[in-house]
């Protein structure tokens, strides 16, 4: 189809130089930084885009701060951690937290409910030199955030777009809807309805684009709660329709955003 | 000149279909899938769920085998055509920077295949008409939807067997199809015949009859025909008091109902997925890298999503009890004196979809039973957000 109209080009956002991206690791699995790495085709253009000041994963080049934007992925374990993320905030014009552990703790905040000095008993010869907090925490626990990148792990795709978002000067679209939209607009068959099989999607934040439901399994919640999200209603329909253990359904809200308010809450009503 | 009434076989379904895609229609209806009846392309009656059926009830659907080889022996699954006509996604339009000065603005194109959607059923209908006023009705008609539902043939199949959520009955919707519709076929199905009574409502429909084998259809099979419908409109699953009911929604946006169900309610937005009359959307810009081509979409949006209300700078519905009554009340209330109709077509889907079993019957119920109760009291309307 043939151009149906045209417009005069708009001035375009001039940059002075490129912004200086930094990427800080925490307790975490590498998992969500290696999602920048696995942008394959994009790759390119990002490095183009931006100077890669620190990226220990991806390059050994270091250059000092300030950064223009700093990925943050991991939760806050240990005194140490604590300290260096004030250190990063200092640096860094935008901060963004990515997955799980950054911004509800991640699978580890499971130490939150239990007590850590019996695990560093069990894990370590000689526990006393372990220094290590009492629980695991989300980076906004600690330091104000810019912006929350969800997901065990984050989605590349959305990555990129909060990347390209950034690069032009527009709002990322990162709807904070519930994984069942994404559910219904692919027009998966609900696991929930059709086999009774429970699912985290009416309480979790969208960004997977379904992935499990499209398999025929419940949400597991890897991108944590939604907004208003009702996890009492759902997990007393757990219980009450679907007949599901309290057990289970305290493990079910109590997996990579263990540390996540409604979740925690939640969990807890199915058990200590 | 073809009688308005025909009766064909299966065979003559097939040719149906067969005739439909040789017209360069692509030909959409139920087929089977893993845990529900979806709406796919249809080749022939084999990608029918043949012998199949479906069991609903608030929040709970199961496939279930029947034990005769029905064409048609279920009702509604979790799709509507809405996914068609109005889809989850769609590009309006896309910009990119040429080699001159100048942008390239391109409008999206029209779909090259008309579509045909056979199997629907009437309250899908009814919500066809009801989308059609609502998105091309107004002062700027969206030309997709137009253009989409315009050169669509719609082949009906009256209800004989309503699902445990339907209420077409409730809301005059069904279970017979009304004229909005090229062929309305009724399966009459018997231990010793197996036929489809097919009713000619277009001469578009007619044109597409005429090259059918097809045998007469006997007031006999016309009289069978109705009496299934007459017992399919006396057997519905659910049904919804509508006696004032504009009035009693306009009357109660205080009600103690509202918290009721906003404590089950997960503002998951599966009802407004599912509902064939909803039509909330957003637009969403995107950019490549490289800011050479940006591309603006639309997507399905819904009252249920928190950040449907932001307008003008703020957010207006942060509860899960504003959203649920911005819902219903416009489904069932507001919709009459936008539209002219109500919003709801009593096809229950829901009802059934909905992952907690939330029910729109019970909860005009609920609201009825609460004005009732309160009317020895007086009651002062709280405010709330
Ligand atoms: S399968 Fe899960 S995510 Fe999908 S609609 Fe059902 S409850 Fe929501
Ligand atoms: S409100 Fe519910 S019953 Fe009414 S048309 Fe929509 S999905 Fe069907
Ligand atoms: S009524 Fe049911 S389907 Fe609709 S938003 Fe509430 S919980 Fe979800």
């Amino acid at each position: 189809m043939p151009p149906i109209t045209t417009a005069p080009v708009a001035e375009t956002r001039v940059r002075t130089a490129k912004p200086k991206l930094a990427v800080w690791k925490f307790a975490s699995c590498d998992g969500c930084q290696l999602s920048l790495l696995d942008c394959e085709d994009e790759l390119l253009t990002v490095v183009g885009a931006v100077d890669i000041a620190f990226f220990p994963e991806a390059t050994s080049t270091v250059l000092p701060g300030p950064y223009d934007v700093s990925l943050v992925e991991g939760s806050i374990t240990t005194p140490h951690d604590a300290t260096r993320i004030q250190e990063i905030r200092a640096q860094s014009k935008v901060l963004v937290a990515i997955g799980a552990c950054a911004t509800a703790g991640g699978i580890q905040s499971l130490r939150n409910y239990a007590d850590v000095k019996e695990f560093t008993s069990y894990v370590y010869a000689s526990p006393q030199y372990i220094s290590t907090l009492s629980s695991s925490t989300a980076i906004a626990d600690h330091v104000p955030v810019d912006f929350e990148l969800r997901g065990c792990p984050i989605s590349k795709q959305q990555l990129l777009e909060l990347l390209n978002a950034y690069l032009h000067g527009r709002a990322p679209t990162l709807p904070n809807h519930s994984v069942c939209v994404e559910c219904k607009s692919r027009g998966i068959v609900c696991t929930m309805v059709s086999h009774a099989t429970p699912c985290l999607g009416p309480v979790t934040h969208a960004g997977c684009g379904a992935l499990c439901p499209a398999h025929a399994r419940g949400c597991y919640g890897c991108f944590g709660p939604k907004e208003a999200a009702n996890a009492m209603s759902l997990g007393s329909w757990f219980t009450d329709a679907l007949k599901v253990p309290d057990l289970d359904v305290q493990r079910a809200f109590r997996s990579f955003n263990a540390d996540a308010a409604v979740f925690a809450e939640e969990s807890k009503r199915h058990g200590e | 000149m073809t009688p308005t009434r025909v009766l064909i076989d299966r065979s003559g379904l097939d040719a149906l279909i067969a005739t439909l895609a040789a017209q360069g229609y692509r030909v959409l209806g139920p087929t089977l899938g893993r845990d529900a009846i979806v709406l796919g392309d249809v080749a022939g009656t084999d990608d029918l769920p043949v012998g199949w059926t479906d069991e609903q009830e608030a929040g709970h659907y199961r496939l279930r085998r029947r034990d005769d080889a029905a064409l048609f022996g279920y009702v509604l699954g979790p799709h509507s055509f809405k996914r068609f006509l109005y889809p989850p996604r769609q590009r309006l339009w896309s910009v990119s920077r040429g080699s001159g000065p100048d942008l390239e603005v391109r409008a999206e194109p029209h779909d090259d295949r008309p579509l045909a959607f056979l199997g629907v059923r009437p309250c899908e209908i009814a919500a066809m008409r009801i989308q059609e006023r609502v998105l091309t009705g107004g002062e700027f008609p969206d030309p997709s939807y137009a253009d989409r539902y315009g050169r669509a043939f719609v082949v009906a199949v009256q209800c004989t067997e309503p699902g445990g959520t339907c209420f077409c009955a409730s809301m005059r919707t069904g279970p017979r199809a009304g004229t909005d519709c090229d062929l309305a076929l009724t399966e009459l199905l018997g231990p010793d015949r197996h036929d489809l009574l097919v009713e000619v409502r277009t001469p578009r429909g007619e044109q597409i009859v005429a090259g059918l084998p097809a045998r007469e259809a006997t007031d006999a099979d016309v009289a069978t025909a109705n009496e299934a419908l007459a017992r399919a409109e006396a057997s519905m699953g659910r049904s919804l008091d509508t006696e004032g009911i504009v009035e009693l929604l306009e009357r109660n946006i205080e009600s103690p109902a509202w918290g009721k169900v906003a404590d089950r309610c997960l503002a998951c937005a599966n009802c407004t997925s599912v509902c064939p009359t909803c039509f909330c959307t957003t637009v969403e810009d995107t950019t490549d890298l490289t800011g050479q081509h940006a591309e603006r979409w639309r997507r399905w949006d819904s009252c249920f999503n928190r950040d449907f209300s932001f307008i003008a700078g703020s957010l207006i519905r942060h509860s899960t009890r504003s959203r649920y009554r911005q819902w219903m009340t416009h489904k069932l209330s507001a919709w009459h004196r936008q539209f002219g109709t109500s919003g709801c077509v009593g096809c229950g889907r829901c009802i059934t979809w909905c992952p907690v079993g939330i029910d729109i019957t019970h909860e005009v119920d609920s609201i009825r039973n609460h004005e009732r109760s309160a009317s020895t009291f007086h009651t002062v309307g709280g405010r709330y957000r």
